[in-house]
C-alpha cells in the first residue's frame, strides 16, 4: 500500500518534470534558453518513470532491475553529450548564416 | 596486460554491461561478452586520451552526492523559470576559465555544468582554455562562475589529482 | 490510487509530445527541430515505461533500451551533419 502510494508520487512527479521540459521547450524565445528545458527536466522526469517502473513491476526476473537502471543512467550519461552537441552546431548554424547576410551585404 | 587489455577498468566495464543486457548470463554470453571487453579497448585505443586514475574516491562520492541533490534543485529552478514569464529571464554566455588541461577531466566537468542548476555548457575551448557556458537567468555571472569552479572543479582536480 | 494516477500521467506525457511536435514543425532553426526529436524520442521512453507499470510487465524494457540508444545515435549524427554538413566524414 505504502509502495503503491510511493510509486504514483514518482509516476506524477516524473511525468510533471516530462511535460515540464517540453513546455520549456515550446515557449522559451531563443534556441539555447530552450535547451535548459529538456537537457534537465525531461531527464530527471524520465529518471523518476523508470524508478517507478523497477519499483512497480519489480524488475526483470534474475536482473534485480539492473536493466532498468541501465535506461535511466543512460540517459543521464547521454542528455549534457546531446545538449553539448545540439549547441556547438547551434553555434556553427550562427556562424554560417551571419557570414552568408556579410556576403549579401557586399 | 598493457598489450592485451590496455584499459582494465573499461574491459571490466563493457563485461558488465554486456551481461547485464544479455537476456540470460549463460556461458555463450560471458564468452562473447570477454571477447567484446578485449576488442573494443583495443579497437577504440587511438580515441582514448591519457590514462586517469581515481586518486579520491571518496571526494568523488560527495562530489557524487552534491551533484545527485544539485540536479533536483536545478529542475525545481528550471520549473520556475519555464512556468514564469520569459520576458523576466534574462539569458547571458560566460566564459568560465579551465583550470583543468585533462580532456576527460574537462569533459566530465562540462557534463556536470550542463545536468546542475542554470547553466548548460556549450563548447570547451582548449585552446583558451576556457569553458563557455550559458545560462538561463544570471544575476551575478562572476558569482555564478566562482560557485562552479569551487563546488564542481575543485573537487575534480582533487579526485583526479591534476 | 495508480489507476487515478497512470490516465493523469500519460496525457501529461502526451501533452509534451505535442509540443515537441508543435516545435519541431515551426522550428526555426534546424538545431530546434533536432532538439524537439532528440526530446520525443525520450519522451517515448516515458509512455514505455507507464505503459509497463499500467500492465505490470517488463516486456516493453527492450523497446526503451533500444530507443534511448537509437535516439541519441541519431541526434549525434544530425549534429555532426550540421558541424560538418557531411553525416561522414
Amino acid at each position: 500500500m505504502l509502495l503503491d502510494l510511493f510509486v504514483s508520487v514518482l509516476v506524477l512527479l516524473g511525468a510533471a518534470f516530462t511535460l515540464l521540459g517540453s513546455i520549456g521547450l515550446a515557449r522559451l524565445p531563443d534556441f539555447f534558453m530552450r535547451l535548459h528545458g529538456p537537457t534537465k527536466a525531461t531527464t530527471l522526469g524520465v529518471g523518476a518513470l523508470v524508478l517507478a517502473s523497477l519499483l512497480h513491476v519489480g524488475g526483470e526476473a534474475g536482473t534485480g532491475g539492473l536493466r532498468e537502471l541501465a535506461v535511466a543512467l543512460f540517459l543521464f550519461i547521454t542528455a549534457p553529450i546531446t545538449a553539448h552537441l545540439l549547441s556547438k552546431a547551434a553555434l556553427a548554424e550562427e556562424r554560417r548564416s551571419r557570414s552568408r547576410s556579410e556576403i549579401d551585404e557586399g | 596486460m598493457t598489450r592485451v587489455l590496455p584499459r582494465p577498468g573499461l574491459s571490466l566495464l563493457i563485461l558488465g554491461v554486456w551481461l547485464i543486457l544479455a537476456p540470460a548470463p549463460t556461458l555463450g554470453q560471458v564468452l562473447i561478452g570477454v571477447m567484446l571487453a578485449v576488442a573494443l579497448p583495443l579497437a577504440t585505443r587511438g580515441f582514448w586520451p591519457g590514462e586517469i586514475r581515481l586518486r579520491r574516491p571518496l571526494v568523488a562520492l560527495r562530489l557524487l552526492g552534491v551533484v545527485l541533490g544539485d540536479i533536483v534543485t536545478a529542475n525545481l529552478l528550471v520549473a520556475r523559470q519555464v512556468l514564469g514569464a520569459p520576458e523576466r529571464l534574462r539569458p547571458a554566455f560566460m566564459d568560465v576559465p579551465l583550470g583543468i588541461a585533462d580532456p576527460f577531466v574537462s569533459t566530465l566537468l562540462g557534463s556536470i555544468v550542463s545536468l546542475t542548476p542554470g547553466t548548460v555548457s556549450v563548447d570547451i575551448d582548449r585552446g583558451r582554455q576556457v569553458l563557455q557556458v550559458h545560462a538561463l537567468h544570471i544575476e551575478d555571472p562572476a558569482a555564478t562562475i566562482a560557485l562552479i569552479k569551487a563546488r564542481y572543479e575543485t573537487p575534480l582536480k582533487e579526485i583526479f589529482g591534476c | 490510487m495508480l489507476t487515478l494516477v497512470l490516465p493523469i500521467a500519460i496525457g501529461a506525457v502526451v501533452l509534451a509530445m505535442a509540443l515537441n511536435l508543435w516545435r519541431m514543425a515551426i522550428g526555426p532553426t534546424r538545431p530546434d527541430r533536432i532538439l524537439a526529436l532528440d526530446t520525443l524520442s525520450i519522451n517515448t521512453i516515458a509512455v514505455v515505461m507507464l505503459l509497463d507499470i499500467a500492465l505490470g510487465s517488463v516486456l516493453y524494457l527492450e523497446a526503451a533500451l533500444i530507443l534511448a540508444m537509437m535516439g541519441f545515435v541519431g541526434t549525434v549524427a544530425l549534429c555532426k551533419f550540421i558541424l560538418s554538413g557531411d553525416i561522414i566524414e
